[in-house]
C-alpha cells in the first residue's frame, strides 16, 4: 500500500513535469491555454492524492482551488481575452523551440542533482516531490523568457506556481498552505486582470511586450 | 505591560485595516488626505508604544529587539509621507492627473501597503511574512501604474512580473526552510516561526539550508533591488506618484531586507551551513558598483535617485554581510538614515516635477533662484545622499569602509572608489538642477515643508550628535545580529 501510495504521487508529480515540457513547444495562443489548463488539472490531482496519504483534509480545498481557478476560470477568462484581442497565433518563441526543449532537458538535469543528494535526510516522498517541484519552477523561468508574447509569460508564471504548489504539499505537514495557495490565487487572478485591464493591446496595439519597450521613460 | 504591548501590536496591524476601508468607501474630498495623515500618524503612535511595552512571543506575531526599529522608522515615514500625499495629490487632482476615483483607490491601496509591511515586520512565522510582503507588492504594482500612462503601465507590467518571480522564488525557500526544521522541530507552526528557527538552527540539516538560502536571497533580494536583479526599480519609482516612489525606496526596500536579514541570523546560527556573509557582500557590492556608475547617464530625476536607493540598498547590503558589531552597527545606522534620506529628496522631487512641469533634467534648472526652498531643500539632500560630511550618512559610511579596511582591503577600496563615483554623478547633477538660470515653466510651488525639513533635521542631527540611548539600542542590535 505505501509503495503504491508512493508510485501514484511520483506519476503525478512526473506527470507535471511533462505537461511544462509540452508547455514549452505550443506554437498556438489556444493550445498554449488548453495545455496550461491540464497543468492546472494534472497538480489539482496530485494536491488531492498527497491529501488523501498524508491523511491532510484540508489540502483538499488547495486542490479544489487550483481546479476551479485554474483549470476552468483563468483557462476560460484567457480564450476570452485572446479572442477579443485577436492573437490565435501570435507566440513568437525568442530561441528556437529544440534549443528551449535542450534548455529543459537540462534545467531538469540540474535540479534532479541538485534536490537529491540535499535531501537525503527527508522522506522518500518530500525527496522526489521537491526534485520534481523545482524541474517544473525552472521550466516556467525558462518559459517566461523564451515567449515575448503577455499571455506566455503569465502562463509562464502560472506553471512556476503550480511547481510551488507541488512542493509545499510534498512538505509533509507544512501550516499554512491553504492560505498561501490562496494569496497566491489571488496574484494570479490579479495579473490576468492586469492583462486584460491594462488593454495593453489597446494602448500598443500589441500584446507583444517588445513594443513596451518604446516607454522606458528615458528619452535623451 | 504586556498587555498595553499587545494593544499596540493589534493597533498597528489594525489601525491599517480599517483606515483602507474605510478610505475605500468614504467619497473623495480633501477630508480623505487628511483622515489617511491621521491614519498614519495613529499607527505610529501605536507602534512607538512597542519600545515601551512588549507583548510576549504569539505564534504569528512577535516584537523583538530587531523589528521593533524597523516598525517604528516605517510607521514614522508612513506617516510623513502620508502628510506630503495630501498637498501631492491636491496638485495631482487639479491638473487632472488623477480622478477623484483613483484618489479614493489610492488611499485604500496607501493604508493596505502600510498593513502589509507592518504584518511582514511583525511576523513570527516565515510563511505569513511571504504573504504579507506579497500583499505589499501587489498594492505597490497597483499605484505605479495609477497615471494609466504607457510608461506608467510598463513600469506597473515590470515590475509585477520581476517582483512576482521573486516572491515566487522566495516562497520555494520558504518552504525548503520548513522542510529542513521540520525534521528537527516537528510539523505544525513552530516550524516556521522565527524564535524557534533561530534556537533550533543548529540542529537543522546544512545542505537543505544552503539551497534555501540561495532561494531566498535571490527572491527577496529581487525585492531589495539587488543588482542584477534591479530592473524593475528604476522604472516602478520614475513612473508612479511620488509618495509611492518615496515608499518605496525609504520602507519597502527596508522590509524585504528585513526578510533576508532573518533568513541570514537562521543560516548563522548552523555552524555546518554555508556563511551568508560572502554572498551578501558580493551582491552588495555589485549593486554599488553598477549603480554608481548608472548615475551618470540618467536624464529622468526620479529614476537617478532610484538608482541612488540601489547604491544604498548595495551599500546596507554590504555592511551586513562583512557583518560584525561595527559593520552591522553602521548598515542599520545607514538604512535608517538612508530612509528618512530619500525619502525626503522624493518630497522635494515630488513637488519640483510639479511646478516644472517634468521631470526631465534638462529642462530643470536654476531652483534655487525660481523656488528657493525646494531648490535648497534639494541641494541639502543630494548633498547628504552623497555622504559628505557632516551629515549621518557620512559617519556611517566611513564606519563601514574602515570596517572593510580592516579586514579586506581590496573590498574596501572597491567600495570607496564606487562612492566617489556616486558623489561625482550627485554633484554633477546637482549643480545644473539647483543653480543657474532658470528655464522652462515654473509656477509657485505650494508644498508642505514640515515633512522634509522633520527628515532632513534628524539625518543632520544623526551626523552630530547620536543620543547615547539611541547608540547604546543600535549596538545591542547590531551585537544580536552578530
Amino acid at each position: 500500500m505505501e509503495r503504491i501510495a508512493l508510485d501514484v504521487a511520483h506519476l503525478f508529480a512526473g506527470g507535471l513535469v511533462l505537461v511544462s515540457f509540452m508547455l514549452l513547444y505550443q506554437d498556438r495562443m489556444t493550445g498554449l491555454v488548453n495545455t496550461f489548463a491540464l497543468h492546472a488539472l494534472v497538480v489539482s490531482l496530485s494536491v488531492a492524492w498527497q491529501a488523501h496519504i498524508q491523511l491532510a483534509p484540508h489540502l483538499y480545498i488547495t486542490a479544489a482551488i487550483a481546479l476551479a481557478v485554474k483549470a476552468f476560470v483563468i483557462p476560460l477568462a484567457l480564450h476570452r481575452i485572446i479572442v477579443r484581442l485577436g492573437i490565435h497565433r501570435a507566440i513568437e518563441p525568442v530561441v528556437g523551440i529544440g534549443q528551449t526543449m535542450l534548455a529543459g532537458i537540462g534545467l531538469v538535469a540540474l535540479s534532479i542533482m541538485v534536490m537529491l543528494p540535499i535531501t537525503a535526510r527527508a522522506g522518500t516522498l518530500a525527496r522526489e516531490d521537491l526534485a520534481f517541484a523545482l524541474s517544473v519552477v525552472l521550466l516556467g523561468l525558462l518559459m517566461m523568457i523564451s515567449r515575448r508574447n503577455a499571455v506566455g509569460q503569465v502562463i509562464g508564471f502560472m506553471s512556476i506556481e503550480n511547481g510551488l504548489i507541488l512542493a509545499a504539499t510534498g512538505a509533509k505537514g507544512m501550516p499554512l498552505v491553504v492560505e498561501i495557495s490562496v494569496a497566491f490565487s489571488i496574484l494570479v487572478a490579479l495579473i490576468v486582470i492586469g492583462v486584460f485591464l491594462f488593454r495593453i493591446r489597446e494602448r500598443f496595439e500589441s500584446v507583444d511586450i517588445h513594443s513596451l519597450h518604446e516607454h522606458r521613460g528615458e528619452r535623451p | 505591560m504586556t498587555e498595553l504591548g499587545l494593544y499596540a501590536v493589534v493597533a498597528v496591524l489594525v489601525i491599517p485595516a480599517a483606515s483602507a476601508a474605510l478610505l475605500a468607501l468614504l467619497p473623495d474630498d480633501r477630508t480623505t488626505a487628511r483622515l489617511n495623515a491621521l491614519a498614519a500618524f495613529l499607527t505610529f503612535t501605536a507602534a512607538a508604544l512597542l519600545f515601551v511595552a512588549r507583548p510576549v512571543p504569539g505564534r504569528y506575531l512577535i516584537v523583538d529587539d530587531l523589528n521593533v526599529a524597523f516598525i517604528v522608522l516605517s510607521t514614522f515615514v508612513g506617516f510623513t509621507t502620508a502628510v506630503f500625499s495630501g498637498s501631492y495629490i491636491a496638485h495631482e487632482l487639479e491638473s487632472g492627473r488623477l480622478t477623484p476615483l483613483y484618489l479614493r483607490f489610492y488611499h485604500a491601496m496607501y493604508q493596505t501597503l502600510m498593513f502589509g509591511m507592518n504584518l511582514a515586520l511583525l511576523s513570527n512565522n516565515v510563511g505569513l511574512m511571504w504573504v504579507a510582503v506579497e500583499l505589499s507588492t501587489l498594492t505597490t504594482v497597483l499605484m505605479v501604474g495609477i497615471y494609466r500612462t504607457p510608461a506608467a503601465l510598463e513600469a506597473a507590467w515590470k515590475y509585477f512580473l520581476l517582483g512576482s518571480v521573486g516572491i515566487a522564488l522566495a516562497l520555494f525557500g520558504t518552504i525548503l526552510v520548513y522542510l529542513s526544521a521540520h525534521e528537527v522541530v516537528g510539523e505544525g507552526l513552530d516550524a516556521m516561526a522565527w524564535n524557534v528557527l533561530v534556537r533550533k538552527a543548529p540542529d537543522f540539516d546544512p545542505a537543505l539550508l544552503n539551497l534555501s538560502f540561495v532561494f531566498l536571497l535571490l527572491g527577496y533580494g529581487t525585492k531589495v533591488g539587488l543588482v542584477p536583479l534591479h530592473a524593475w526599480l528604476p522604472d516602478a519609482h520614475a513612473e508612479g506618484p511620488t509618495p509611492i516612489s518615496a515608499v518605496l525606496s525609504g520602507l519597502l526596500l527596508n522590509v524585504a531586507l528585513f526578510a533576508v536579514l532573518r533568513f541570514k541570523s537562521v543560516m548563522s546560527a548552523n555552524a555546518a551551513a554555508l556563511a551568508p556573509g560572502p554572498l551578501m557582500v558580493s551582491l552588495g557590492l555589485l549593486s554599488v558598483v553598477f549603480a554608481s556608475f548608472m548615475l551618470y547617464r540618467r536624464q529622468d530625476i526620479k529614476r537617478m535617485f532610484a538608482y541612488s536607493s540601489i547604491e544604498h540598498m548595495g551599500i546596507v547590503t554590504f555592511a551586513f554581510g562583512m557583518g560584525g558589531p561595527l559593520a552591522n552597527f553602521a548598515g542599520l545606522l545607514h538604512m535608517t538614515l538612508h530612509s528618512l534620506t530619500k525619502s525626503a529628496i522624493f518630497f522635494c522631487v515630488g513637488h519640483i516635477a510639479q511646478v516644472k512641469g517634468t521631470q526631465h533634467m534638462p529642462d530643470i534648472r536654476g531652483l534655487t533662484m525660481s523656488h528657493p526652498a525646494l531648490g535648497w531643500g534639494l541641494a541639502f539632500g543630494v548633498v547628504a545622499i552623497a555622504g559628505l560630511p557632516p551629515m549621518g550618512l557620512f559617519m556611517t559610511e566611513f564606519l563601514i569602509v574602515t570596517t572593510t579596511f580592516a579586514r579586506h582591503p581590496a573590498l574596501a577600496v572597491v567600495l570607496g572608489a564606487s562612492l566617489l563615483v556616486a558623489l561625482g554623478a550627485l554633484l554633477l547633477r546637482l549643480n545644473d538642477l539647483a543653480f543657474g538660470d532658470p528655464v522652462g515653466r515654473s509656477e509657485p510651488a505650494r508644498a508642505s515643508f514640515l515633512p522634509v525639513v522633520a527628515h532632513f533635521a534628524l539625518v543632520m542631527a544623526a551626523g552630530i550628535w547620536l543620543p547615547p540611548e539611541l547608540v547604546a539600542w543600535f549596538t545591542h542590535v547590531a551585537t544580536i545580529l552578530s
